[in-house]
């Protein structure tokens, strides 16, 4: 499977809220990062969560976002960052 | 309430009941606990693994410290081609020093100058056991979880680690199908060390990122 984004590329996760088992954490839904790496695919996890197989896998990568940006009155510095996870199925072009 | 404690029937007074630690029997199973337990016995019955292989393994797991993922970090440290191959890939690089760090990927993040990483699982308590052990308690509270994305500083001052703000504070939420550790910054002072007195210097708590190394001096 070749992975729809690549290497420094500016990502959106999706500002979706679905039921179920979903592992992309909130407080990135609708944020805007970077991928720093590609992982490879993995099985998708939204369906492992119910004994089905995970197939077809899905591209994942490492986003990582300003934290800043992140939270609306954050304490930290201004350079602090965050890198979360994140598979294809999450992600959109900004 | 008056009591008159000349008179030899002096005790009537209702005691406090005494507070006791509960029996784990009193403590009720959540529905996992008992649907691990069906199930290993159950694999037991049908000889899938023997009783023994079952407490066998549960002691080996309950056995995994810090030390294997501190050995790594002392080689690396003394040894910049292996930090190099750690950062590409610590399950291979594991191998080289017999350490068998699990079939789940484990990427080390490098502490520098200018960068300092913590670990938190948001989500659950991912954690790369094999390597550092089982995870503490407070990795898996809601509070570590949820305030170390929110306000990373103010959990790293709680652990005793204040960091200057040119120093990026970088937090890494391991919630898919990896795991992360932190490869701290060999601390100054330690020049000629050997990797055995280098070792005891790498803690639980730095390879998750709350902490730094122990300090040479100590």
């Amino acid at each position: 499977m070749s992975a729809r984004f690549a290497v420094g590329e500016s990502v959106k996760v999706r500002a979706a809220f679905p039921p179920g088992h979903v592992r992309t954490p909130f407080f990135v839904r609708g944020k805007t990062g970077r991928v720093t790496e590609v992982l490879g695919p993995y099985r998708n996890p939204e369906e492992l969560a119910y004994g089905r197989d995970g197939e077809p896998a899905l591209p994942l990568y490492r986003v990582i976002f300003e934290t800043a940006e992140l939270w609306d009155d954050y304490r930290g510095a201004p350079k602090d960052t965050t890198v979360v996870d994140i598979y294809e199925n999450w992600l959109e072009a900004p | 309430m008056a009591h008159d404690h000349d008179h030899e029937h002096g005790h009537d007074h209702s005691h406090q009941p005494h507070p006791f630690q509960p029996d784990l029997e009193e403590t009720p199973l959540t529905h996992y606990q008992v649907m691990t337990q069906a199930v290993g016995d159950l694999l037991v019955e049908k000889g899938v693994f023997s009783a023994e292989e079952l407490r066998a393994m549960v002691e080996a797991i309950d056995a995994k410290s810090q030390a294997a993922g501190a050995r790594m970090v002392a080689h690396a440290w003394a040894d910049p081609a292996f930090k190099a191959r750690m950062l590409e890939d610590v399950n291979k690089a594991a191998e080289e020093l017999d350490i068998d760090a699990g079939g789940i990927p484990i990427r080390a993040v490098e502490n520098t100058e200018g960068v300092h990483n913590v670990i938190v699982c948001t989500l659950c308590s991912c954690y790369p056991r094999l390597l550092i052990g089982l995870p503490p308690d407070w990795y898996k509270s809601r509070s570590y979880r949820s305030r170390t994305v929110r306000e990373p500083r103010q959990v790293l001052a709680e652990f005793g680690t204040t960091l200057p703000d040119d120093v990026e504070v970088r937090v890494h939420d391991s919630t898919a199908d990896l795991r992360y550790m932190v490869l701290p910054a060999r601390p100054a002072g330690t020049e000629g060390w050997d990797e055995e007195a280098l070792a005891e210097l790498v803690t639980r708590d730095c390879m998750i990122g709350v902490t730094l190394p122990k300090s040479p001096n100590a």
